[in-house]
């Protein structure tokens, strides 16, 4: 394990955790409250407590924060120390200490590679996690990181896409980085830490407030050298990440979504603001290195065999049930195993409600 | 002076051999009944009274005691009336004695001295077979039912009097000629009187309909999911149409379990049991069980098809209660006095909605989000779905589709299944009824793939596309398809249907991410 966070980082990021049922209440403007020093911290928000909080302060036991991280694998780095991921200083209130999960040798490796962020809202439609899937995936494969937030919908998917391309990922989580959250991430935290890295600015056994989303999306916003919503909604939080990420001058995009559906409003708000236009990973790396500069990497992908084309077609022309196959000329006695057939050879998807996609 | 005859208590099932003892003394006159009756056998005094006296005979003015031995075992329900009335008057000298000792009875008796319509003579008569007696007196209604059991003499009688002629010698009327014959309207009961549904009622759904042929050819457990009102339910209660017929054994069990539950007019049960109970249903209600217990619903659709509709809405452990049953084929009861066995050997056919709000994938309508998702998933997973080998889409026919004639019917399907059956019946030899059934062990003896079919399993693990049980569930459903068609060894095609029926829980998890 590796610590290199200074004692008084230490002290800061005990402090959050210990304030955090207060900071709650001052959730709406949580950025500003996070640029207190400890003292104004405690004053501001600590109430009738405060009195006893500096009293915990004075008594507090260092070693025994340490240890704790130590215990469930987490490697800690403070922004005194140049392991510090140096984009993070951009920010007014830089989380104090940076708590790793997967090793911060290889964090510090794998952030060198141009993150960038792909967000987007949790309650996301089949064409978004399409999308964010193949970004991920794509994004990876041409040489960046992906940075994103491992909640449910477009982050997961993020994040899966990455991995897909066998490349490493970084979760920016909203507690603690060994925790995963949401819970039924398990799986997917547990690959992300093996090749990647679970970052977060508050250590082990703290538990999950409200204000820590937007808090940790202030974190991928800086980590990453550009920012893409892949879907949000009207009120979604990637919105927020945005808005910070334009805030410290970073490039923000946003992937066109149906205008008729409320869960791209705000993902086609940010275009109607001027963000730049992700079609695909090629518009991201003409973004950040200019255009024509990197070409994506072709994903080698291969064809279908002849006898499958004519179903293929079908169901990219909206034939996307095995009954509506079947309305179309593929009965089930042949159509089910061709079906079968283009889903094993990853040509299409099968969806929520036996629908089929082709695969983006 | 005492009189004894034979009688029957159901439990659970199940037969219980009852002596009904009567002694009549002199004293004051009174009527006890001892031997742990129910609230309904204490009530039978009054019945019995009154019975007597309206036909034509004269209740005895003494000291009546009777007893229902052994009296260890709990004696639920009215069936001892009859055998307490002819008890009653053998012990007064108004029918011989002796007559009594070749005879069984039961029936509820009614004031004027009828004896009615009671549930589960089936298994009285099978209970007296098996004491060796050799004649049974049951209610009229209930005749040709008892008739079912070989080697006994059955008297449907219609009343106390007639019981009573009967026993002094009279011939015992003949059987009667239709079941359910003699009622008013011919009302044969539920489902007995209404034709049979069949497939040729179906318009649409080609590929749910190969689905349900492939389900009924391997006994296969069945999950349909689609919104509501696409047509789940009319395609689950039609399953029963197109599986074998029952044998002569397993429609006398399911006739014993009917009669005994009151489900049933008279006669052998032909058509196999298709059992829908809602799903606020108790896990008592579905598997069996209470005081006294009784069968469930599982019970019911014995060598039938148990049908849950709306599975999301099931209490969840209502669901893992179904576990044993699907397992073993059979649930236990234990009471502190004794165990009962009831047999499950049914076919599963749930359906649900694809999501919560139930229009996954329609258009823009869907607004279910992964977190609504993954709930309602959790909702369906666990051990319910581990037994479920197919899944299937259903989704609303089109107009044209609606006016189309029917693509198949029962009778076509049917005869594909017999001769799927017959294939499995020659290659499993008793290992197991079906493919269904098979385990691992059997999966691996008997099933053939040929090296297409190899090649696209071993590529569908290896891309993620299965997890290690699916891979063994779409083996499984393959080779019925293969038998379906006639295959000797399961061909890629098979092997690729089977894949694209395959349950959504069947994929491996890393893929869902």
């Amino acid at each position: 394990m590796t610590d290199r966070a200074c004692d008084g980082c230490i002290t800061r990021s005990w402090l959050l955790g210990r304030l955090a049922g207060h900071l709650e209440r001052a959730r709406g403007r949580i950025d500003q409250v996070l640029e207190l020093g400890d003292d104004d911290l405690i004053t501001a928000i600590g109430g009738r407590e405060a009195s006893d909080l500096r009293r915990e302060l004075e008594a507090l036991n260092l070693d025994q924060m340490r240890s704790r991280a130590g215990a469930v694998g987490l490697d800690a780095v403070c922004g005194c120390d140049p392991a510090y991921p140096p984009r993070l200083r951009a920010l007014g209130a830089p989380p104090a200490v940076l708590y790793v999960a997967g090793g911060l040798e290889r964090l510090t490796g794998i952030l060198a590679d141009d993150p960038v962020a792909l967000v987007g809202s949790r309650k996301a439609s089949p064409y978004g996690l399409d999308v964010a899937r193949a970004l991920g995936r794509g994004l990876a494969a041409s040489g960046l990181t992906v940075v994103s937030g491992m909640a449910l919908g477009i982050d997961s998917a993020a994040h899966a896409g990455a991995l897909e391309a066998g490349r490493p990922t970084v979760a920016v989580l909203p507690t603690s980085a060994d925790r995963p959250y949401p819970r039924g991430k398990r799986a997917l935290h547990r690959r992300i830490v093996a090749g990647g890295a679970a970052v977060s600015e508050l250590g082990p056994g703290t538990n999950v407030w409200r204000w820590m989303f937007p808090a940790r999306n202030r974190i991928i916003a800086a980590l990453a050298a550009m920012t893409v919503v892949v879907e949000a909604g009207e009120r979604s939080g990637a919105l927020v990440t945005a808005r910070l990420a334009r805030g410290i001058g970073r490039p923000v995009g946003a992937v066109p979504g149906r205008v008729t559906q409320p869960q791209t409003a705000g993902s086609n708000g940010l275009l109607a603001a001027g963000a730049c236009v992700v079609r695909g990973p090629q518009d991201v790396l003409d973004h950040l290195f200019g255009a024509g500069e990197r070409t994506a990497s072709a994903e080698p992908r291969a064809e279908p065999s002849a006898e499958l084309v004519p179903l293929l077609k079908a169901i990219a022309a909206g034939h996307d049930t095995v009954a509506a196959l079947t309305r179309a000329g593929f009965g089930p006695d042949t159509g089910l195993a061709a079906l079968a057939a283009l889903e094993l050879g990853g040509f299409v998807r099968r969806g929520v409600g036996g629908r089929f996609r082709v695969a983006p | 002076m005492l009189a004894r005859i034979a009688t029957f208590a159901i439990d659970g099932i199940d037969p219980r051999h009852v002596w009904v003892e009567v002694d009549i003394r002199s004293g004051l006159p009174t009527f006890t009944i001892v031997g742990l009756g129910d609230t309904a056998v204490r009530e039978s005094r009054d019945r019995v009274r009154s019975a007597i006296a309206n036909s034509g005979f004269e209740f005895p003015q003494t000291r009546i005691t009777a007893n229902l031995a052994p009296a260890f075992l709990r004696k639920v329900g009215p069936g001892f009336d009859a055998a307490l009335a002819l008890a009653v008057l053998a012990a007064s000298g108004q029918v011989p004695a002796d007559a009594l000792n070749a005879y069984a009875v039961f029936g509820e008796l009614s004031l004027g001295g009828e004896l009615r319509d009671s549930p589960g003579a089936l298994a009285v008569a099978e209970g007296a077979r098996r004491a060796g007696l050799a004649r049974l007196i049951v209610p009229r209604e209930r005749a040709r039912e008892a008739a079912l059991v070989e080697g006994l003499q059955i008297a449907g009688v219609s009343s106390l009097r007639a019981a009573a002629e009967v026993l002094t010698g009279a011939p015992p009327p003949p059987l009667p000629e239709v079941p359910g014959a003699g009622r008013a309207g011919g009302a044969g009961g539920p489902g007995d009187a209404m034709p049979e549904p069949d497939l040729a009622d179906i318009r649409g759904h080609a590929a749910p309909l190969l689905a349900l042929k492939i389900a009924a050819a391997g006994g296969h457990n069945l999950l349909l999911e689609g919104a509501p009102g696409t047509g789940k339910t009319m395609l689950a209660r039609r399953l029963p149409s197109i599986l074998p017929a029952m044998s002569r054994a397993e429609a006398i069990e399911v006739t014993r379990i009917h009669s005994i539950a009151g489900l049933h007019a008279a006669g052998l049960v032909q058509a196999r049991p298709f059992r829908a109970p809602h799903h606020t249903i108790s896990s008592a209600g579905l598997v069996g069980g209470g005081a006294p217990p009784r069968p469930g619903e599982a019970t019911l659709a014995h060598h039938g098809v148990l049908f849950l509709d709306e599975l999301a809405e099931f209490q969840r452990s209502t669901l893992d209660a179904l576990r044993q049953p699907l397992e073993d084929g059979c649930v236990t009861v234990v009471r502190a006095q004794h165990t009962l066995v009831f047999p499950t050997r049914f076919m599963l056919v749930a359906a649900t909605n694809p999501c919560p709000c139930g229009f996954a994938g329609v258009g823009d309508r869907c607004r279910c989000g992964e977190a609504d998702l993954r709930r309602h998933s959790r909702r369906l997973s666990g051990p319910l779905l581990d037994r479920m080998d197919l899944l299937i889409s259903v989704e609303r026919p089109t107009e044209r589709e609606l006016r189309a004639a029917p693509e198949t019917s029962s009778a076509l399907a049917r005869e594909r299944v017999a001769q799927a059956r017959e294939r499995q019946r020659f290659r499993l030899a008793g290992g197991a009824r079906c493919n269904g059934e098979m385990d691992a062990r059997l999966v691996r003896r008997h099933v053939r793939l040929d090296d297409a079919a190899e090649q696209a399993l071993a590529r569908a693990y290896a891309v993620g596309a299965l997890s290690a049980r699916g891979r063994h569930r779409v083996v499984r459903v393959a080779q019925t398809i293969a038998d379906l068609e006639g295959h000797d060894r399961v061909t890629h095609a098979d092997l690729l249907t089977a894949l694209s029926l395959r349950q959504r829980g069947d994929t491996d998890a890393t893929l869902a991410a």
